[in-house]
């Protein structure tokens, strides 16, 4: 099913029979939920876009890559630098705004600028039962009531179909530099990128991998400059800076995970504390690419290291296992959590016929 | 302004629901005394007051579950607190209720410089989190203008923000994890230090839910390293539409100040009068607040008063030094006080989106004439969250009821140019009846029924945020 309107889409949801598998271009889904395909793709375009306010308002099937490119028009961008996971999952596909959202996908910038629910303004969905609800709004504060915008990023479509979404977005800075550090080990080079975060000069990126630290600076030119020279005094190792478009690919590489696209194995979704993560990817002996000063770890592991895995990170965080045989495997939440989570399951779609089977 | 009448079968259980609460709790964290009650019967929405049925203070997670559970057994409502700032009437008790205040549960449990975190008690202010890691160069970003005495309780029921917050967010964005006491005692951790939900963001829905949906205990928050310096420029400009478009102006070229604050001839008065400020005499005042270090200021401050020379500014005025700079944000932030002063006021806290400022502010002028009562605005422009202060006299028979009347439109008006009832207050008791102008009955009933997962009994904090006969089954259990 492809519905061209809300109304159509909720029409499909209260009148369906058995599970339904939502999809928005099927890019970032994890799972193997059962059901009838029901795509958001037929909902596309721009409801409104106000750059002197940083406003803009689309529905859910909007491919990314439009909404991208009407953003650069005026010069500005999301923030929070979704992933294109593509090449790292295996999977084709256009990429929806609405999939960005539902998987609150969220890229190295989320160190400054947070992650897409905290982008997020507004949401309007049709939930289980075919009832269209809307929450939050245009405005950058609000506080009108219960945050059910945060509750739908992330929910991977488990408690209702996006139809709408309204973010909040960002100018294009002036300038950006990145800070390569080579020549430090692992341990000290996630220090160099703490070290970083804990200073003043307003990082937009910490990330590691392949032997080599990044630390992102951007803003106003002059300002870009001062900061760079403030933090290649202070690094330990070998700083070389990249610049402008150089530097920009760095992190499109760190965003997508590039360095395992290529490569086989499990690949796991690790979040942690920063200091714990060269302790847990040496539990592995896996790859890591390390992103968030280590917050975020992207992990490259042999199969047979699952339980290792888990139990490398239990008690300091949780991991998802994105891409493996037999995947996903979720974090699994303590009993008094999970059964909050699954009592919001029950009243948002009291059939149990939303995307069973795509979350923990 | 309804309250549901009292549950006489609680009230007449009074000495027994006591009882049992002085047997789980120390002495002295159970007050009862009518005359000790008198403090916690309003919150800074001091127009609506009642005194609880008993007030607890608990120390420990493990006392706030105890309490939860004995008033969860008997069937008696509960009412979180903090520090009793609420402007919105989130803390205000009703007759059968029992007050759970947080005030002294105030410790810092872990400090964690490396990974950018802190863990406290969520009795302890806003600005002690600031001063437990000032030392080490680090700060906890979200100021709400009380944020002296308010509790990171009620910042995190509210989802409080602050002048600051155009560059570093609201609490829910500076907010890690939570200990939550669920009403009927089960204690639960949301999210941790890392920041990242494992699951649903429950940590998300919670922040904000204006303790409906349980006590928080504990709070891990994000701090971040101090910028170099700081300064705030003062731009005066003839009308306060002028002042709107310079304000648009500056966002639209992507220049991110840390703070963008309006203020109108009436509270420029006011707070230059409490704060010797140097605001200059004119119809509408822009402070606008860059950070950095003394060559990014200068880099900023350079083209934002290019911006603002376009817009004819009356006066500009840089802080001469620190102590000019905190005068600055001192009148800032006493303006309710300083107003409070010279009349009985209400304060509004609807957001619009920032385009809509200048014919906002003319309709607010123009209800003003039409309802006889005096506006003055302040507020966070950067982000549309305004702040119309409207002026009555308490003693005058009638009056406060047309301030409300008054008030209603105003939010009614925010509304309709795309914004919302309120941008970092809360609905609490002030707002309840005006969800409908915002929600239709589907939006509302999706909020309800989070409300029913975490709180089947409808027992916290019961009366607030949705209008009363939209919720009137629930709490009738």
């Amino acid at each position: 099913m492809r519905p061209l309107t809300e109304a159509a889409l909720a029409e499909a949801v209260a009148s369906a029979t058995s599970p339904l598998l939502v999809r928005g271009g099927g890019t970032r889904v994890l799972g193997h939920a059962m059901g009838e395909v029901l795509e958001t793709g037929g909902l596309t375009g721009v409801e409104l876009y106000e750059p002197g306010a940083l406003t803009l308002v689309l529905r859910a099937g909007t491919p990314l890559g439009e909404v991208e490119g009407l953003l650069a028009r005026e010069n500005q961008r999301l923030a929070f630098e979704p992933p294109d996971l593509r090449a790292l999952l295996g999977r084709e596909g256009t990429s929806t705004i609405g999939g960005v959202v539902a998987t609150n996908a969220s890229g190295p910038r989320r160190v400054q600028s947070g992650a897409c629910r905290d982008s997020l303004l507004g949401v309007r969905f049709v939930d289980g039962t075919g009832a269209v609800v809307k929450n939050g709004g245009r405005v950058m504060k609000n506080v009108t009531g219960y945050d059910l915008v945060k509750l739908m990023a992330g929910s991977r479509g488990t408690l209702g179909v996006l139809t709408e979404v309204s973010l909040k977005v960002q100018a294009m800075p002036q300038a950006e530099a990145t800070l390569i550090v080579e020549g430090l080990g692992e341990e000290a080079g996630l220090a160099a990128l703490r070290q970083a975060l804990g200073s003043p000069f307003d990082i937009s990126g910490a990330a590691r991998h392949s032997g080599r630290s990044l630390v992102r600076v951007e803003g106003m030119a002059g300002s870009v400059a001062y900061r760079a020279g403030q933090l290649r005094d202070r690094l330990a190792g070998t700083v070389i800076v990249a610049e402008g478009p150089d530097s920009a690919a760095l992190w499109r590489e760190v965003r997508d995970v590039a360095p395992f696209a290529a490569k086989p194995g499990d690949v796991w979704r690790i979040a942690t504390l920063p200091t714990e993560a060269a302790k847990i990817v040496a539990q592995t002996e896996g790859e890591a690419v390390w992103d968030w000063a280590g917050g975020l770890i992207w992990l490259r592991a042999d199969p047979g290291q699952r339980a290792t895995v888990i139990a490398a990170v239990a008690g300091r965080g949780h991991a998802t296992l994105v891409r493996g045989e037999g995947g996903p495997v979720f974090p699994v939440e303590a009993a008094e959590v999970a059964a909050l989570g699954a009592g919001l399951r029950a009243k948002f779609d009291p059939r149990g016929i939303l995307n069973q089977g795509v979350a923990g | 302004m309804d309250m549901p009448l009292p549950d006489h079968a609680i009230l007449s259980a009074k000495a027994r629901i006591i009882a049992r609460l002085r047997a789980a709790l120390p002495a002295d964290a159970v007050i009862d005394d009518p005359a000790m009650l008198r403090a916690y019967e309003c919150d800074a929405l001091t127009a609506y007051r009642c005194p609880p049925l008993a007030a607890v203070l608990p120390r420990t997670t493990a006392e706030v579950a105890a309490v939860l559970r004995i008033c969860h057994a008997e069937g008696v409502p509960v009412v979180p607190r903090g520090s009793g700032t609420s402007l919105a009437g989130g803390a205000m008790p009703s007759a059968d209720s029992v007050i759970l205040g947080v005030a002294r549960m105030n410790a810092v449990l872990e400090t964690d410089y490396d990974n950018r975190c802190i863990k406290v008690q969520s009795g302890r202010t806003n600005l002690s989190v600031s001063g437990a890691v000032e030392a080490e160069g680090f700060f906890y970003a979200p100021d709400p203008s009380s944020q002296l005495a308010c509790a990171i309780a009620g910042n995190i029921a509210m989802n409080s923000g602050g002048a600051h917050c155009l560059k570093y967010g609201v609490t829910t964005n500076n907010l890690l994890g939570v200990t939550l006491v669920k009403m009927d005692g089960t204690v639960v951790t949301l999210g941790g230090p890392w920041g990242e939900p494992s699951g649903l963001d429950l940590l998300g829905v919670v922040c904000g839910s204006e303790g409906q949906l349980g006590v928080v205990t504990e709070a891990w928050l994000r701090i971040l390293p101090k910028p170099e310096g700081a300064r705030p420029i003062l731009v005066g400009f003839a009308a306060n539409e002028v002042a709107g478009a310079c304000v648009a102006d500056i966002i639209k070229a992507g220049i991110l100040p840390v703070a963008i604050e309006f203020m109108d001839r009436m509270l420029i008065s006011v707070c230059e009068d409490f704060a010797h400020a140097g605001y200059p005499d004119c119809e509408a005042l822009l402070i606008i607040e860059v950070e950095g270090s003394a060559v990014e200021i200068e880099e900023q401050l350079a083209a934002i008063k290019a911006i603002a020379a376009r817009h004819n500014p009356v006066a500009l005025v840089e802080a001469a030094d620190d102590a000019q700079a905190r005068r600055i944000w001192l009148g800032r932030k006493s303006a309710f006080s300083a107003i409070g002063k010279i009349s009985d006021y209400m304060c509004l806290d609807g957001t619009i989106p920032v385009s809509s400022l200048p014919y906002v502010l003319r309709r607010i002028g123009e209800l003003s004439v039409q309802y006889g009562l005096a506006v003055g605005n302040v507020f966070h422009a950067g982000d549309g969250n305004m702040h119309p202060l409207i002026l009555y006299d308490a003693n005058k028979p009638g009056d406060l009821e047309t301030c409300e009347r008054m008030g209603a439109d105003i939010l009614r008006l925010c509304v309709e140019v795309g914004g919302c009832l309120t941008g970092e207050h809360g609905v609490g008791i002030e707002k309840r009846d005006l969800m409908g102008v915002q929600y239709a009955p589907a939006d509302l009933e999706a909020q309800l029924r989070v409300k029913d997962v975490f709180d089947p009994k409808w027992l916290l904090n019961p009366a607030k945020v949705f209008p009363l006969a939209v919720t009137e089954t629930r709490r009738a259990g």
